[in-house]
């Protein structure tokens, strides 16, 4: 339309034009909203969070005061309780990240080179239907499921076994969030599994490997970064869940989240803030860790 | 059919059976029939072709003899032993893909000592093959790097050292050489037949898919044109190239240069042809025609002319440009000619490849 030379006559060709010449311009017209989002909204309430966290409440009037201090993380660090409650949030997290990825990735496997066109899509449907109802209806199901009148005995004693005996237990919130999460594994473990060239299979078999020395030697490590991705989810949503241990753990079984929430209640936010810093350094050294096995390493 | 033909042609001394035989084998995917009945015979240290266009069963007749795929019907027989039910880590073979599929996550040196390393060769052994192969394929000291630091020339050599350092029976290479340019796939080429020359001795046959017509013509013993499934023709490449059988090879393995004379099929090779300015009289004889050149393609060393002849169809005359010009060259657009060739240089072909089956 626009001869070569001919003057730029509508106001949007000159505009866009413009903005040619200026990639700069065309770069901040398009970060600036989420720059600005990121700046204010999610950094701002990180690093308030830390802030809060070297501060304190007046035993009396409950009122925050700015002065700054490490007795909260001392207290942390001095009471038992709370290494304790540390200590089964991780130890869950982990318990449910490996259960995860024990559970994904032949599913993801068959997914990204087995199945057929037809059957990946339902298999896909299937895995994300959970996602599209409450997380909290979700819970209350399974709460429904491990009741000691629940679906589950009822099948159990139907053919003559004893209870279960998991509700209100930490069992029972390893199964819960082992379900909750699972999708969170599936997804990023079949998009490195789908991106292995089928000619790397055949190649580690050509040269004499069977089924599970391909498995081990080739598939694993290529799909390290995709079980990586997903125990990055899976841990750390865990880490900071609180309503599955509210509403399906039983007695003694609060996670840190928990102490946050009754904390900020009650009001402390100050201690709440510092506790919330364990699962923040927790998930650090966690991909530290990752980093040092080269899960991030792209080939 | 073909095979008996060349089998004596075939020298293959002290060796009974040969590395690689295919008979009657037929791979369908649903209703595409990929290889439609292909009997084959490939004697030990031969380089042998698979030539064909795209889709015309070459790669899949490739990945049946290395075991990727299963034939629906038929039998493959390696060294005289069936093989047809093993899967490919039970087969003497080894293969260099096409995308070379080098494991992204292990050095050169692993991925070269990988089929020893699953076979259970010792590491001190494993280093000193590794490295005494890596020396053959001219890449020494190169074992630390990881693929994605290679140029695509030298990770074709690891492709290669990687499938030739375990001593399989037969190599199989997938247009190998596919994806380099120009120069380097020339340079590769003579790389290639250095390296099979080396390793004839240790008894590796080389069965190469390539679409290429010159690169199989320069590099085989013998080869197969393959079409629609089925092979049309097996021989040296002289023989393919000087006495094609039908039209399709004739036009495959060069130019299709097709007269008909009193109801028989003749081709005539663009390069046998002499092209003289004397079109005055029509002439349609068994070595000659006049026409007028339609087309002029300048080719730096040698020009392309299409010509229409008087009594229809076309022929192609290449021509040196010993003491032509571009501008001479591309002047005798529209000029009319006379083209002239020997007798022995037109040779009778079928026209159907259904005849040449119904002799098999």
């Amino acid at each position: 339309m626009v001869e070569g030379g001919a003057p730029l006559r509508s106001a949007r060709l000159r505009l866009s034009a413009a903005l040619w010449r200026r990639p700069w311009l065309k770069l901040s017209l398009l970060l600036a909203a989420p720059v600005l989002a990121f700046a204010v909204v999610y950094l701002g309430a990180l690093i308030s969070l830390f802030v809060s966290a070297f501060w304190q409440i007046d035993a009396f009037t409950a009122a925050v005061v700015h002065k700054w201090t490490l007795d909260n993380f001392k207290t942390l660090w001095n009471d038992h309780t709370y290494w304790r409650i540390t200590g089964r949030t991780i130890g869950i997290a982990a318990a449910v990240t490996v259960t995860d990825a024990v559970l994904a990735f032949p599913l993801a496997y068959f997914m990204a080179r087995l199945a057929t066109p037809r059957l990946r899509a339902l298999l896909f449907i299937a895995v994300l239907l959970p996602l599209w109802s409450s997380y909290l209806v979700r819970i209350y199901a399974w709460r429904t499921i491990l009741a000691k009148d629940g679906a589950l005995n009822w099948v159990l004693n139907g053919v003559g076994l004893p209870d279960a005996g998991l509700a209100y237990t930490n069992r029972a919130m390893w199964i819960v969030f082992s379900y909750v999460w699972l999708p969170f594994m599936v997804l990023p473990v079949y998009a490195a599994l789908e991106r292995i060239p089928e000619s790397y299979l055949e190649a580690s078999q050509d040269l004499g490997a069977k089924g599970s020395r391909t498995l081990r030697s080739v598939i694993l490590p290529l799909a390290l970064p995709g079980i990586v991705a997903g125990s990055i989810f899976t841990f750390s949503l865990t880490l900071g869940d609180f309503i599955t241990p509210a509403l399906v753990g039983g007695a003694g079984s609060s996670f840190i989240g928990n102490v946050v929430h009754d904390k900020v209640g009650q009001p402390d936010v100050p201690f709440a803030a510092a506790f919330a810093t364990v699962p923040v350094v927790v998930m650090g050294i966690y991909l530290l860790i990752a980093r040092r096995l080269g899960a991030f390493e792209a080939v | 059919m073909a095979i008996q033909e060349h089998a004596a042609a075939v020298l293959t001394a002290g060796v009974d059976a040969p590395d690689v035989r295919l008979v009657g084998v037929r791979k369908a995917y649903g209703d595409v029939v990929a290889v439609d009945g292909v009997d084959l015979e490939i004697a030990s240290g031969e380089f042998f072709t698979l030539l064909g266009p795209s889709g015309s069963g070459k790669t899949t007749t490739l990945r049946l003899i290395a075991g990727f795929e299963r034939p629906d019907e038929g039998r493959i027989e390696l060294a005289g032993r069936d093989v047809t039910g093993r899967p490919p880590y039970l087969r003497n073979v080894n293969t260099v893909f096409q995308d070379y599929a080098l494991f992204p996550h292990m050095t050169v040196a692993e991925n070269v000592g990988y089929g020893l390393r699953v076979r259970g060769v010792a590491r001190r052994d494993r280093r000193m093959r590794v490295d005494e192969i890596l020396k053959v394929v001219q890449l020494p000291g190169l074992g630390d790097r990881k693929p994605i630091q290679l140029s695509g020339g030298q990770r074709q050599r690891v492709a290669l050292a990687r499938a030739l350092v375990n001593h399989p029976q037969v190599l199989l290479l997938d247009e190998p050489l596919g994806a380099l340019d120009l120069k380097l796939r020339q340079e590769m080429q003579i790389e290639l037949k250095r390296i099979q020359r080396a390793v004839r001795e240790v008894g590796i046959t080389f069965v190469y898919v390539t679409h290429d017509q010159e690169e199989a013509l320069t590099m085989s013993d013998r080869l197969a044109v393959f079409n629609d499934g089925r092979i049309e023709q097996i021989g040296t490449p002289a023989a393919v190239y000087e006495r094609p059988e039908n039209a399709f090879v004739a036009g495959f393995v060069g130019a299709s240069n097709v007269i008909r004379r009193s109801g028989r099929t003749f081709t005539v090779r663009p390069e046998k042809i002499r092209m003289t300015n004397d079109g005055g009289t029509r002439r349609d004889d068994e070595n000659g025609a006049t026409g007028r050149i339609r087309d002029v393609v300048y080719a730096g060393m040698f020009t392309r002319y299409v010509v229409d002849l008087d009594d229809g169809g076309e022929l192609v005359v290449v021509r040196q440009n010993l003491e032509t010009s571009s501008t001479e060259a591309l002047d005798a657009r529209g000029r009319r000619v006379l083209l002239e060739w020997r007798p022995e240089h037109a040779i009778e072909t079928k026209p159907k490849r259904e005849e040449k089956h119904e002799s098999s």
